[in-house]
């Protein structure tokens, strides 16, 4: 009778941890899409963790508030939105090209025209280098080359 | 001599964007709430329940919103810096203590000093998201209209006290 009691007091806490899992899970189409919305925002506190993941306590409160909206009705886009209008474009991981974020967005391929216009210059220069043979250095490269093919006790 | 000029620029312009990088702290958001009005609540007081607080009482002044709790590591060395601005009166001070427990709040104060004109107490942490709060303690100067100014993320400081938060509110009160 005893172990019997002990074995029920051991079973307690599954009891209270099932309580507090059954709150957030209690619909898990709504879980699904909270989970999948939640990769797409940043947890401020951890930085380079999506909230989806996050241990933090401030990611478990947005997934909540995600959650309870969503019950509420509104769609994916409201709740971004909300978070963007408290937290800023940051909390957003894909942030939408505007007047703020275009430089971003644009930077790598205006590196990339600079990148390729000195690489194109600098081949160019570098092929007007290579033309201009004389009938002489047509002449000199020939003797030089005979040279050293007789040198070459192969040959 | 381009040779040499082209690199030499090119570092110098890379040298600039790091050098701006290296004093930045990347945890700090600037706040999408800087210029638009102070999110309305009504929310009741620590030492008193039953009495709330809403920021359209502040309605006609320039007051400052510090969010604290006494879990807060920070806030701890915050405390302090407030206590002793507090008693220049140069304006009120409401303090909301976020996601704490009431007695673990109004402890806090009693040990270490009140320098609030009002406490309210944010158990669930409700009005905290609503003002975009992710890091206690975090204060904001809110102006005469009920706009929010400036924000500060982390302890305040008596160097940024004396740069920053005065000038600013000095400015908004002359308004």
């Amino acid at each position: 009778m005893r172990y019997l009691l002990i074995a029920l007091f051991c079973l307690l806490p599954s009891l209270t941890f099932a309580a507090v899992a059954k709150d957030i899970a209690e619909d898990p189409v709504i879980e699904m899409r909270m989970m999948h919305l939640a990769e797409k925002v940043r947890c401020l506190v951890c930085q380079s963790e999506p909230v989806s993941t996050s241990h933090s306590e401030w990611s478990h409160d947005v997934r909540n508030i995600m959650l309870q909206k969503m019950k509420e009705g509104a769609t994916d886009q409201q709740i971004l939105d909300m978070l963007v209008a408290r937290f800023g474009k940051s909390v957003l991981y894909d942030p939408p090209v505007d007047d703020e974020t275009a430089p971003l967005w644009v930077a790598p391929f205006v590196m990339l025209f600079i990148g390729g216009g000195l690489l194109f210059y600098q081949l160019k220069k570098r092929r007007v280098n290579d033309v201009a043979l004389t009938p002489q250095d047509e002449q000199r490269a020939a003797e030089l080359l005979n040279e050293t093919s007789s040198k070459d006790p192969q040959a | 001599m381009m040779r040499f000029i082209l690199p030499l620029i090119l570092f110098l312009i890379l040298s600039i964007f790091l050098y701006k990088g290296l004093g930045r702290d990347t945890r700090e958001v600037p706040s999408p709430l800087i210029g638009k009005p102070a999110p309305a609540f009504a929310l009741p007081t620590l030492q008193d329940p039953a009495k709330q607080f809403s920021p359209k009482e502040m309605q006609g002044k320039v007051w400052l919103l510090n969010v604290w709790a006494s879990w807060c590591e920070a806030c701890k060395d915050e405390h302090p810096v407030l206590m002793e601005f507090s008693m220049q009166k140069m304006l009120p001070i409401i303090g909301v203590d976020y996601k704490d427990k009431r007695e673990q709040g109004m402890d806090t104060l009693k040990n270490a000093g009140n320098p609030y004109d009002q406490v309210i107490s944010d158990a669930d942490g409700k009005v905290g998201f609503d003002y975009g709060v992710y890091g206690v303690p975090e204060t904001y100067v809110i102006d005469k209209t009920g706009v929010i100014r400036f924000k500060q993320i982390g302890p305040i400081t008596p160097e940024n006290l004396r740069d920053k938060l005065m000038p600013l509110i000095a400015e908004l009160q002359a308004k």
